[in-house]
């Protein structure tokens, strides 16, 4: 890492946990390596609070995958997505065939394959915090794939009040990032009982 | 803060001998031999004994540099407190913004007017315009559900957390008939006295609790421990009473008053905790929990000194 990159690194991890008081709660001890934490999304926050909550060194080896569109907006939102959190973009409209459907997953199971642990948001989009909403497929193809990576959930309490949807300013609440025990995809499992698993290992983590 | 009042000196030089004492007591229990309970009490015990060193090294600091002066310590004590509050009182949505107002306006505003010692201003802008104006921008947000109880949080949140906090540092406004430029030293009294009824009533009940007074709210706090504690809060007021503008009787009195006032505060802080279900409102100070915790009474026993003291003493 550079020199800035290091000093954005700990202005960005330190406003983080300055603002959201965080708290980190692990049910199980954290580990190097592949795997997939997958967390509940409410807010804008959400990725770099799970970040601020893992120890630092497994920071640079754990990315946020985010939606390309989302991200390409702006020259700071580029910087941060490229240079800081090293966040692992994916096309949510490629142009192209229906043989590719799979491809937009290649580049996370590159980084799976190399040893970076990625930080999913199956819900796919915000929600309002009060429950968490099915989980989209992406989740399920990439256990499929890799059956061997664990699957760590991640309950994010109270982020829905200190930034909730439709506003962009923060209230300096507390909150916390519960790290639950890590899973895996049984080997006959189908996707909707896989999923609906998933989405139960996240809700029992709710206090 | 004058650091050349030698009864400042005094004072300050009998708060770091307690520690000290403290701590080598605390020290002294470590090393004995005792069942698992009571080894648990004693690591407790010095947690809160290195805990309260270094607050009342951040106080004394804080002192010593004018930032109590400029009243930025006890902002942000409201701040963190008030955080702590909100955090364990669910909001909803609609809440957001009255809370943004709460937190980046009110909260420093009401410090802002502390520092400009503008007496009417400070004593009634939250209880008048902020309890009107918080409903007003909760309702503009359409939500009814739950309306006066999330209303009521809001106000009483910011009422405890700030208003009443910001009392304490108020007592440098002031102007006490040849006590000019010696006010620290009634924060200090107000400090002193409020805190050591809160150790007192934890180390009499320890020792001879045996009658708890609200069993179903604090089965830690019993009839022996706030007696011994109120009253031992008392004579400690009564014996400090040669730094305050106060005849001995006086000082006894006002001391007996501020601790009534501070066991008030716990008891209602713990109704609080006891009703969302927690033990603690935070986990910041190690052995005390949140900052909450640690200010519970002075939030009751502040702008009661204050007012005492503002209707009597000028």
């Amino acid at each position: 890492m550079s020199l800035t990159q290091r000093f954005a690194t700990t202005l960005i991890v330190g406003a983080t946990r300055l603002l959201t008081g965080v708290q980190a709660r692990w049910r199980a001890e954290p580990q190097a390596g592949a795997r997939i934490y997958f967390a509940n999304h409410s807010s804008h926050l959400d990725g770099a609070v799970i970040w601020a909550s893992l120890p630092p060194l497994l920071r640079p080896r754990t990315r946020a995958v985010a939606a390309l569109d989302y991200w390409e907006k702006s020259a700071l939102r580029r910087y941060l997505a490229k240079r800081v959190f090293n966040v692992l973009m994916i096309d949510r409209n490629p142009q192209q065939s229906r043989e590719q459907r799979n491809a937009p997953l290649q580049p996370l199971l590159d980084a799976l394959d190399t040893g970076d642990a990625l930080i999913l948001f199956p819900e796919g989009t915000r929600g309002e915090g009060e429950s968490i909403a099915p989980f989209k497929s992406g989740l399920y193809h990439l256990a499929r794939q890799r059956p061997d990576v664990a699957l760590v959930p991640v309950y994010l309490e109270n982020l829905n009040r200190i930034l909730p949807k439709g506003s962009l300013m923060i209230v300096p609440l507390l909150c916390s990032a519960i790290f639950g025990a890590p899973m895996c995809i049984a080997s006959e499992e189908s996707r909707d009982d896989f999923l609906l698993r998933a989405r139960q290992a996240l809700e029992e983590l709710a206090p | 803060m004058n650091l050349h009042d030698p009864q400042l000196l005094i004072l300050l030089g009998a708060i770091f001998g307690l520690l000290i004492i403290a701590s080598l007591i605390g020290y002294v229990l470590s090393l004995r031999s005792m069942s698992l309970p009571q080894q648990a009490t004693v690591a407790n015990l010095n947690a809160r004994i290195r805990a309260w060193w270094l607050m009342c090294i951040v106080f004394m600091a804080a002192l010593s540099t004018g930032l109590i002066d400029a009243v930025i310590l006890f902002g942000l004590i409201s701040l963190l407190a008030l955080r702590e509050f909100v955090t364990l009182t669910p909001t909803r949505r609609a809440d957001h913004e009255p809370l943004l107002w709460s937190f980046f306006v009110i909260l420093p505003l009401q410090y802002v007017l502390v520092n400009m010692r503008w007496y009417g201003m400070f004593a009634i802008m939250i209880p008048v315009y902020g309890f009107l104006f918080l409903p007003a921008r909760a309702a503009i947000a359409g939500d009814t559900r739950d309306f006066l109880e999330r209303t009521a949080k809001t106000q009483w949140g910011i009422m405890v957390c700030v208003y009443c906090v910001s009392y304490a540092p108020a007592l440098l406004m002031l102007d006490i008939d040849g006590y000019a430029g010696q006010n620290a030293k009634l924060l200090l009294f107000l400090v002193v006295v409020v805190q050591l009824s809160d150790v007192l009533q934890y180390v009499f009940g320890k020792l001879f609790g045996k009658h708890k007074i609200v069993p179903k709210l604090s089965p830690n706090k019993t009839v022996e421990g706030f007696v011994g504690g109120v009253l031992g809060a008392s004579a400690i007021g009564m014996a400090m009473c040669w730094m305050t503008p106060f005849s001995v009787w006086a000082a006894g009195a006002i001391a007996l008053l501020i601790a009534l006032a501070g066991f008030a505060g716990g008891l209602c802080m713990s109704a609080i905790k006891r009703d969302s279900g927690i033990k603690d409102f935070g986990a910041l100070i190690e052995g005390h929990g949140g900052v909450l915790d640690r200010i519970d009474s002075l939030c009751f026993a502040a702008p009661i000194f204050f007012h005492v003291v503002h209707y009597y003493y000028m």
